[in-house]
């Protein structure tokens, strides 16, 4: 694909235009709503580390809001999908519930293998967002409606299957990916004051160092390759430095632990999978052109219809893995699992950055959202904050975020 | 300088906006009891110089003075400039389709008398508005029902509700056609003749020519000067020279067509209302287009144009559509937009806004939006290469923005118009349907979009132009057909097309329906 457009290009006005002044190839353009999420995230657990005198960064503490957080987090990549699309998903926690429970019956009252247990809860969340994509895309009924007959549907499911009694517990392997750690495979290494730590998840955060250092840089040379201009070097050198401290911060600490969480391998793997396949696939391209204008996507050939089927069968398969894990977690699948997790991860993703009319979002962000909620639930009761609090603080965060964005919005109005 | 006879002076006002510097140093003096029109390319600061004058851009966050009435005045927002009479009607009307005419008229002016509201006092008020702008509905009647233009007039009841001193129009009939148009010029002549002065921002320079007392002209952010119309001998041409700052010879770029064999043909093409049961909207219409011809397609709003395009174009409008489609000779069948765009149609939406763009995404992304395909591999999108080809119509097409990163909500409608051609272009189609082309742009940009479609004429391909102005058929069209009550009721060639042929064609049809 060397050269695509000139020939047409060329139909087109023969005389480029002179350049304009302030006609630089590419304006950095600083975008508040999309960086100052980072930033909130930042400050927020700054503020905590300091209310609880550094217990926040605590090794094990790190641990635990991942591990905690992680099927909230797995719901909000599906979640901001739906939401950039313009659908909203109110069923994700009843079917994570009723995932959670097909898997328990499949495992310990069947007695099926793990692995194809596993495989065919993915399947069941797949029907479920199939059923659901067909009255959303193919029916017309708007996603509020659907999912919110959903939330009770999957729930009365759940009921039926688990017959108000808690199935556990389960095999060994899946509690292991729920709640496990990866094993020291190369043992212990000495960090001076900071004791000992797990080789193996230290080799493992450096190979992820090395990787972005060498994604990034890539990126920077292909850019510079099509003549469009990049962030200078310091700058990009800066931002590399700052993650890769983050990232390396991170990692000690959980190697200091118990080691690497096999969710947050997980994570890792669907956060990278969905970040590229938003960004970069067809599809992903497709779900802001159907958010952002409906009209102007089915006018420009995309199967609109299609598109929104497939994301909700997406979500479903999303909360099937939720729920796997979350039951794991528990080591037993009751009724009552998931329970307003739906609210979890719509704020999640409102307060990540996506916009109530879609179109806009990223799955970073939608990750970063929900770790400010794991966070603010994770610190406030660090401090011993009771609840009535944190919902409290929750609910000024979610409104805060999304007013913070209307107000970037309206302020861009106003300067046209 | 403020004379007697001044109802408005506006005194060096300079508005800027990060970056840009909207308005400079602008004057504006408005008659009292004139009509006062502004011209000036689209991006010249007519709508910032208006939103100034209303309050939408309130006191403070510009340099410079507004004098109304002998009174200086700083208004924080549209209720305090409204309540010295002074009334904006944009052109995005702001009615609530799902209340009544009455209601609309009163909104925010409630007619009440101890916290509720009177009906009959509101119904009585209203029915009196409309009969003084001319509009023959029940009050009652929901905004819904109403076609544009006789929406605009409940506008300008409602205007007139708030006793109005100053009535500022912006492109009023951009949205109508002739015969509304010409209802509405008239309502404002009545208007003027009852002492209520208006400002009309107009694209149509034979409308300023009609109605406009003096004009004054803008060209980027500056007052250019004040004419009037009578005594300064004001022609079309002139106005034109003033807002491009230049002379345009012609409107329309010389063109030598070389047309060659046939590439779309449509027969006996019959298409019905999805909305409303059994109406035929087109019917048995039958066209062709062959390479290298600019082919026009007249006729009044309603007429069926959009539809025709539209259900041809992968069954994007209408049901139980029949008939054939031929391409090269082929016959093909659409019942996909995708299937359209894999036979080489395009279609370019009259509605860029609603239907065309995606205004929150930047330029890039629009460009590439329909012909995605082509920049992927395996379903994975060469986002560099999105990016140069991008770049490369944003210079070819002249697209006057920082960057193909730039956001295509905040362009000009011209250079929106062009990213849209663009996205088409990049599909590399062989037949190009451009519904109304050149609407709400200005007269520089049109001169832009009709050396594209020469240029894409030139490189072999077939284009189908829909527009409801005449001229710029005639002036852009090697044939041109003429629709009526979705009836092809015509086909004329260049050399014997005149704007009151074309225009009996475009009403015969309906003697012959009824």
């Amino acid at each position: 694909m060397t050269s695509v457009a000139p020939t047409n290009a060329d139909l087109a006005l023969g005389t480029p235009s002179a350049s304009q002044p302030g006609d630089s190839p590419r304006r950095f353009n600083f975008n508040l709503r999309q960086s100052g999420i980072y930033i909130a995230f930042a400050l927020i657990v700054a503020l905590f580390t300091v209310l609880t005198g550094g217990d926040m960064l605590a090794p094990q503490n790190i641990s635990n809001i991942v591990v905690q957080n992680s099927y909230i987090l797995i719901l909000a990549i599906g979640m901001i999908m739906v939401i950039i699309a313009g659908h909203i998903d109110l069923s994700v926690g009843s079917v994570v519930a009723a995932s959670g429970a097909f898997a328990a019956v499949m495992m310990v009252d069947w007695g099926l293998p793990w692995p194809l247990a596993l495989l065919i809860t993915l399947i069941f969340g797949g029907l479920i967002g199939a059923w659901q994509g067909y009255w959303i895309a193919y029916f017309g009924i708007p996603a509020f409606i659907v999912t919110l007959a959903g939330m009770l549907l999957f729930r009365a499911v759940t009921l039926l299957i688990l017959g108000n009694r808690g199935i556990g517990p389960f095999p060994d392997e899946v509690r292991t990916l729920a709640n496990g750690f990866t094993d020291g495979y190369l043992g212990n290494i000495g960090l001076g004051a900071l004791g000992g730590a797990d080789l193996f998840s230290i080799l493992v955060g450096l190979v992820a160092v090395g990787a972005i250092v060498l994604t990034q840089w890539r990126t920077r040379k292909a850019r510079q390759n099509y003549l469009q201009a990049v962030e200078p070097l310091s700058l990009f050198i800066a931002k590399i430095a700052i993650a890769a401290v983050i990232l390396m911060f991170v990692i000690v600490q959980l190697a200091r632990f118990r080691n690497l969480p096999w969710v947050l391998v997980l994570l890792a793997a669907l956060v990278i999978g969905y970040s590229v396949l938003t960004n970069r696939a067809v599809f992903g391209r497709q779900i802001y052109a159907v958010g952002g204008n409906l009209q102007a996507a089915t006018l420009s050939g995309v199967k609109v219809k299609s598109v929104v089927f497939w994301l909700f069968v997406n979500m479903g398969v999303l909360a099937a893995v939720a729920g796997i894990i979350f039951a794991g977690r528990l080591n037993q699948a009751n009724p009552t699992a998931g329970n307003a997790f739906e609210l979890d991860a719509i704020a999640a993703a409102f307060i990540g950055g996506a916009a109530v009319q879609g179109g806009v979002g990223k799955v970073v962000g939608a990750i970063t959202g929900g770790l400010i909620m794991g966070v603010i639930n994770n610190g406030m009761s660090l401090i011993g904050a009771p609840s009535e609090q944190v919902m409290l603080v929750k609910g000024a965060v979610l409104l805060a975020a999304v007013a913070f964005d209307v107000w970037t919005k309206r302020r861009a109005g106003a300067s046209r | 300088m403020t004379g007697a006879d001044t109802i408005l002076h506006m005194q060096g006002i300079t508005k800027t906006f990060p970056g840009v510097k909207a308005l400079q140093d602008v004057n504006l003096d408005v008659r009292r009891g004139e009509i006062h029109a502004i011209c000036g390319e689209n991006g010249a600061g007519k709508s910032t110089l208006m939103k100034v004058l209303s309050g939408v851009y309130p006191h403070g966050s510009y340099d410079g003075e507004i004098i109304f009435d002998g009174e200086p005045c700083r208004f924080s927002g549209i209720r305090d400039s409204e309540s010295r009479g002074i009334v904006i009607i944009h052109q995005e009307l702001a009615l609530a389709p799902n209340l009544s005419i009455a209601e609309n008229i009163f909104l925010g002016n409630e007619q009440a008398s101890r916290g509720l509201i009177d009906w009959n006092k509101t119904n009585a008020a209203a029915a009196e508005l409309l009969r003084r702008v001319g509009l023959r509905e029940n009050p009652t009647t929901q905004v819904l029902d109403l076609g544009v233009g006789k929406q605009q007039l409940v506008e300008i009841a409602k205007a007139v509700s708030k006793r109005v001193r100053l009535l500022i129009l912006d492109e009023p009939t951009a949205a109508l056609n002739d015969e509304d148009s010409e209802h509405l010029l008239d309502l404002l002549r009545g208007l003027r003749d009852e002492g209520i002065t208006c400002v009309i921002i107009s694209h149509k320079l034979n409308e300023v020519m009609a109605i406009a007392d003096r004009v004054t002209i803008l060209r980027d952010g500056r007052t250019i000067s004040t004419l009037s119309i009578v005594e300064d001998e004001v022609t079309e041409d002139r106005i034109i020279s003033g807002m491009v700052g230049r002379d345009l010879d012609h409107r329309f770029p010389p063109h030598e067509p070389q047309i060659g064999e046939e590439v779309l043909r449509i027969e006996d093409w019959t298409v019905h209302s999805p909305t409303q049961h059994g109406r035929v909207v087109v019917q048995g219409a039958n066209l062709s287009v062959r390479r290298g011809e600019i082919v026009g397609l007249a006729g009044l709003m309603g007429a069926g144009r959009t539809e025709l395009a539209m259900s041809v174009f992968g069954r994007s409008y209408g049901t139980d559509i029949s008939g054939r489609v031929f391409k090269d000779g082929q016959e093909i069948h659409l019942r996909s937009v995708r299937e359209a765009i894999d036979h080489g149609i395009a279609y370019a939406t009259e509605d860029r806004k609603r239907y065309g763009l995606n205004l929150i995404e930047d330029i890039k992304r629009n460009v590439s939006a329909a012909g995605l395909r082509k920049l992927a591999k395996g379903g994975w999108v060469d986002d560099n290469e999105e990016f140069k080809v991008a770049d490369e119509y944003r210079q070819s097409m002249n697209i006057k923005a920082p960057s193909v990163a730039s956001i295509t909500g905040k362009l000009s409608g011209g250079n929106q118009q062009k990213v849209v051609l663009s996205k088409w272009i990049f599909t590399d189609p062989d037949v190009l349907i451009l519904d109304e082309p050149t609407r709400g742009i200005d007269v520089g940009a049109k001169y832009e979009i009709y050396t594209i479609i020469n240029r894409l004429a030139d490189a072999g391909k077939g284009v189908l132009v829909i527009s409801s102005e005449l001229p710029e058929l005639l002036g852009l069209c090697d044939r041109i057909y003429t629709l009526s009550e979705g009836r092809i009721t015509g086909e004329v060639s260049r050399a014997d097309a005149t704007q009151e042929g074309l225009m009996t064609l475009m009403t015969i049809g309906q003697e012959v329906a009824r």
